[in-house]
C-alpha cells in the first residue's frame, strides 16, 4: 500500500527526531501538522496496519482486530469491574488509534466547561480545576480541525441525511421540545478532500471502509508520509521514556512485532497512547531521578480519569425501526448538555442516536442477564430505536490509573490498574439523561423501554490533565509537562476536565496548537 | 450444517456426537435461507447426550419461542469447541451435566419444562452455568441464522444501506431538511 509506505526512514541514533507515541487523533494529528512544517517525525504505533479493504462487516471478529485487548484490571465500584472485569475501555490498537472506531461527532466544548471550578464552585469529592485555556483561544483551531476534518454542518458542507434511527428520535424531541438534527459530524455528507461521501453502511464502529469517516488512518498519516519528514513504525510497543542527567527526554526504547527492543533517540517526545497507556507509560518509566515516575511531581500523572457519564436507552415500537442501518451517531441533541443547577446536578449531556448490532445488542443490553427480560427485548430487536447519553463527570483525584505490579504484559511490563467510582454528580445525571431519554421514547409511543448500562469506554481522558500551576496537573496549556520541557502530552490525557462532549474534535484541535507551539520552541532552540 | 441427506459422517465419527433435527417453522427467515428443513451439528468430545442436555438448559437460559433448534445447536459447537482446547472446559460441562442428570433420578432431558427451568434457575451464578451463559450470548447472536431470525441484515450492510432501505421509515413524520440533511444526488 504505497500510501502508506515510508518515504524516509531515520536512524536509531538520530536525535534530531520528535518521537510521537500513538497514531490517533492527537499523535495522528500532531505527526501531520509537523511534518508539514518540515519537522522530522518518528511515529511509533503499537498496532499492526488495516486498512479500508481490511475491515469487516462482523461486530465480533471486528472487535478482535481492531480492539486494544491487552490484559487491564479494574477496581471501584463502577459496573464495569464486575462486568468486563479485564476490558475498561473500548479503544483501538491499530493504525490510526481510535479514530478508526470513533462515530464522528464533533462537538465543541461550550465556553463554560472551559472554567467549571469557576462555573460549578466547590463539589465535594471532585477534582475540579479551570483549564488554562479558554473557547476563545481554542477557537481558531477549532475551525481548522473542522474544516481539516469535513465536519458537517460547518464550513458550507451540508448535515448527513438521517436514518430510521435519527427519525424517532427527531420524532420524539419534537414531542419535547428538543431541537434535534443530524449533528456535526466528521463524516463526508458528500465526496471531499478525495475521500467519498457516506454509503450509509452502520459499521462506523468497525471501521469505515469507504473511508468517508475521518480517520488519522487514511488522512492525517499518509499527509505526513508523502512529505518524506515522517516514518511510521507498526507494531511498535513503547516501554519507556528515557531522559538525561539534566532530566531532559533524550528518547524511547520499544519493542517490535518480535519483542525485540530497540532504542530510538529524540529531541522531544511526544505521548498520545490514550488516557490508560499514556501514565501508564510515564509511571512505567520511572528512574532513580524520577521515582515516582516522568512528569509526576504533582502526583496526578494518572489520577483524575474520566470516561464520561454515560448510558443508554433502547425502546422498542408496533412498527420496525432497523436502527442499524445507516450511521451509528445519526442523530444529537444538545438541549440538555448546559449547565442548569436546578436539575440537580452540574454540567450537562447531549443525548446522541446509537445502534448496536446484534452481537453486540446481546452483549451489552444488560451484561449478565438471563431469562424472559433479555430474551424478550433481543425477540423485538428490529423494532428498536436508540440513543447514548453522554456527559461530563467529575474528576476525582482517586479515580486513576496504577500499575499493578503483579501483572505483566507480554512484554513483561506492568500492567495498569483502573479505578473508578461514580461520584455522586455523575449518578444524579446518569438517572436524568435516563428519565428524559425514556420520556422521549414513550413520547412516540414506545412498548418497552431499556435502561442499558454503561459500555467499556471510549471516552477517556484527564489522567495528565492540563493546569496553570505545576502543583495541580501534569502539563501546560499546551500539552507540554510542567517537569520536562522536551516532553509533550499530545491525547485526551490532557483534558483538565471532561465537558459533556465527545473529545476528538478537542483532541485534533489541542493536537494543532500543539504543533504550533513545537515548531515554534524548535525554531527558537528552546527545545 | 443442513444435508440431505444427513452425511455417512455424522453416524461413522467414532466419538464425540451430533445433534440433528428439522427445521420447525417451515416457513420462517431461516427455512429461507436453508436449503433443506434437516439439519445436522457434529461435536467432537461432547457425546449426543451431553450436547442435547446442553442445548436443551441453553434454551432456558435465554429462551425464544420460535427460535430454531438448529441455532441454539450452534451454542453446543461452540462449547465443543472450546472443550477441545481446554481440558478444563470439557471437565466442567461434563460434570455440569451428570451433575443434572443425577439430580433428575438418571436423564435431566424427561424431565418437564417446568422443573428443568426450575433446575436452571437453580444453577444459576455456577461456574457451569457461567460458562453456557456467557458463551451463548455470544454464539446465539453472532451467526447469519440469528441474524435472519432476529430481522439484521449483518454483512449485507457493508455496501451501504443509502439506497436500501436506511431511511424507509414510514410510520412516522418525515423530519425533512435541515434537521436531517440532503440524500447525495437526489
Amino acid at each position: 500500500m504505497a500510501q502508506f509506505e515510508n518515504r524516509k526512514s531515520f536512524t536509531h541514533d538520530d536525535d534530531s527526531v520528535v518521537v510521537i507515541i500513538g497514531s490517533g487523533a492527537g499523535g495522528g494529528t500532531l505527526a501531520n501538522e509537523l511534518a508539514q512544517q518540515g519537522i522530522d517525525v518518528v511515529v511509533l504505533e503499537a498496532g499492526a496496519l488495516h486498512d479500508r479493504p481490511d475491515f469487516l462487516a462482523d461486530e465480533w471478529p471486528a472487535f478482535s482486530q481492531l480492539s486494544w485487548l491487552d490484559n487491564r484490571t479494574t477496581s471501584g465500584s463502577w459496573r464495569i469491574a464486575k462486568d468486563f472485569p479485564n476490558l475498561p475501555t473500548w479503544i483501538c490498537k491499530t493504525v490510526g488509534g481510535t479514530t478508526t472506531h470513533w462515530a464522528g461527532a464533533s462537538l465543541r466544548i461550550q465556553p463554560h466547561e472551559f472554567a467549571v471550578r469557576t462555573h460549578y464552585g466547590a463539589l465535594e469529592g471532585a477534582n475540579l480545576l479551570d483549564w488554562p485555556i479558554g473557547y476563545d483561544e481554542l477557537a481558531p483551531y477549532y475551525a481548522r480541525a473542522e474544516d481539516k476534518m469535513g465536519v458537517t454542518r460547518t464550513n458550507d458542507i451540508a448535515g448527513l441525511p438521517g436514518n430510521n434511527n435519527f427519525k424517532v428520535m427527531h420524532a420524539g424531541a419534537q414531542k419535547l421540545g428538543y431541537e434535534c438534527n443530524t449533528g456535526h459530524m466528521a463524516i463526508n455528507s458528500q465526496a471531499r478532500d478525495g475521500r467519498p461521501g457516506c454509503q450509509q453502511r452502520g459499521f462506523c464502529f468497525q471501521g469505515c471502509r469507504f473511508g468517508a469517516k475521518w480517520s488519522t488512518l487514511y488522512t492525517e498519516l499518509p499527509a505526513a508520509l508523502v512529505t518524506g519528514h515522517a516514518e511510521l513504525r507498526t507494531n511498535a510497543h513503547v516501554a519507556q521514556i528515557e531522559h538525561d542527567a539534566k532530566g531532559r527526554a533524550t528518547g524511547v526504547t520499544y519493542f517490535d512485532k518480535d519483542g525485540k527492543l530497540h532504542r530510538q533517540k529524540a529531541r522531544l517526545v511526544a505521548v498520545a497512547g490514550n488516557s490508560i497507556e499514556t501514565p501508564r507509560l510515564l509511571l512505567n518509566s520511572a528512574s532513580a531521578m524520577f521515582p515516582d515516575g516522568l512528569a509526576n511531581s504533582s502526583g496526578q500523572v494518572g489520577r483524575n480519569y474520566m470516561r464520561h457519564m454515560t448510558g443508554s436507552v433502547y425502546a422498542t415500537f408496533d412498527e420496525p425501526v432497523h436502527m442499524y442501518r445507516g450511521t451509528t451517531m445519526a442523530g444529537i441533541i444538545s438541549a440538555e448538555a448546559g449547565h442548569d443547577d436546578s436539575r440537580g446536578f452540574a454540567g450537562g449531556y447531549e443525548m446522541e442516536t446509537l445502534s448496536l448490532g446484534l452481537p453486540f445488542m446481546a452483549a451489552f443490553l444488560d451484561p449478565g442477564a438471563w431469562g424472559e427480560k433479555f430474551t424478550g427485548a433481543m425477540d423485538q430487536y428490529a423494532h428498536m430505536a436508540g440513543m447514548w447519553l453522554v456527559g461530563e463527570d467529575m474528576p476525582r483525584e482517586t479515580n486513576r490509573v496504577t500499575l499493578n505490579h503483579e501483572l505483566k504484559d507480554q512484554h513483561g511490563l506492568p500492567i495498569p490498574n483502573v479505578h473508578y467510582d461514580d461520584h455522586p454528580n455523575d449518578e444524579a445525571m446518569r438517572e436524568h439523561a435516563y428519565q428524559k431519554g425514556s420520556e422521549l421514547y414513550a413520547a412516540v409511543g414506545a412498548r418497552d423501554i431499556y435502561r442499558v448500562p454503561p459500555y467499556p469506554s471510549t471516552h477517556n481522558l484527564g489522567t495528565c490533565r492540563m493546569s496553570a500551576k505545576a502543583q495541580d496537573g501534569v502539563c501546560n496549556a499546551y500539552g507540554q509537562t510542567h517537569d520536562i520541557p522536551n516532553l509533550f502530552i499530545s491525547d485526551g490525557s490532557q483534558f483538565t476536565t471532561s465537558a459533556a462532549e465527545n473529545p476528538t474534535l478537542t483532541i485534533v484541535s489541542l493536537a494543532i496548537r500543539q504543533a504550533e507551539h513545537i515548531g515554534r520552541m524548535m525554531k527558537e532552540r528552546v527545545v | 450444517m443442513f444435508s440431505r441427506p444427513l452425511s455417512r459422517r455424522v453416524f461413522l465419527k467414532s466419538s464425540g456426537g451430533a445433534l440433528v433435527g428439522t427445521l420447525a417453522f417451515a416457513t420462517g427467515s431461516i427455512a429461507l435461507l436453508a436449503p433443506s428443513r434437516s439439519w445436522a451439528v457434529t461435536t467432537e468430545l461432547l457425546t449426543t447426550h451431553e450436547g442435547e442436555v446442553l442445548l436443551q438448559f441453553t434454551r432456558h437460559v435465554f429462551p425464544h419461542r420460535d427460535l430454531e433448534d438448529a441455532v441454539y445447536a450452534l451454542v453446543v459447537k461452540d462449547l465443543d469447541r472450546q472443550a477441545d482446547t481446554d481440558p478444563e472446559t470439557l471437565t466442567l460441562l461434563r460434570d455440569g451435566v451428570t451433575a443434572l442428570d443425577r439430580q433428575a433420578g438418571g436423564d435431566w432431558l424427561a424431565l418437564d419444562a417446568a422443573q428443568r427451568q426450575a433446575s436452571v434457575a437453580e444453577a444459576a451464578g455456577s461456574a457451569f452455568f457461567e460458562k453456557i451463559r456467557s458463551s451463548a450470548v455470544v454464539s446465539l447472536y453472532s451467526n447469519p441464522l440469528a441474524f435472519a431470525h432476529f430481522g439484521y441484515q449483518g454483512e449485507e450492510g457493508d455496501m451501504g444501506y443509502l439506497f436500501k432501505g436506511f431511511d424507509d421509515l414510514t410510520w412516522l413524520p418525515d423530519p425533512g431538511v435541515p434537521d436531517s440533511g440532503p440524500i447525495p444526488g437526489v
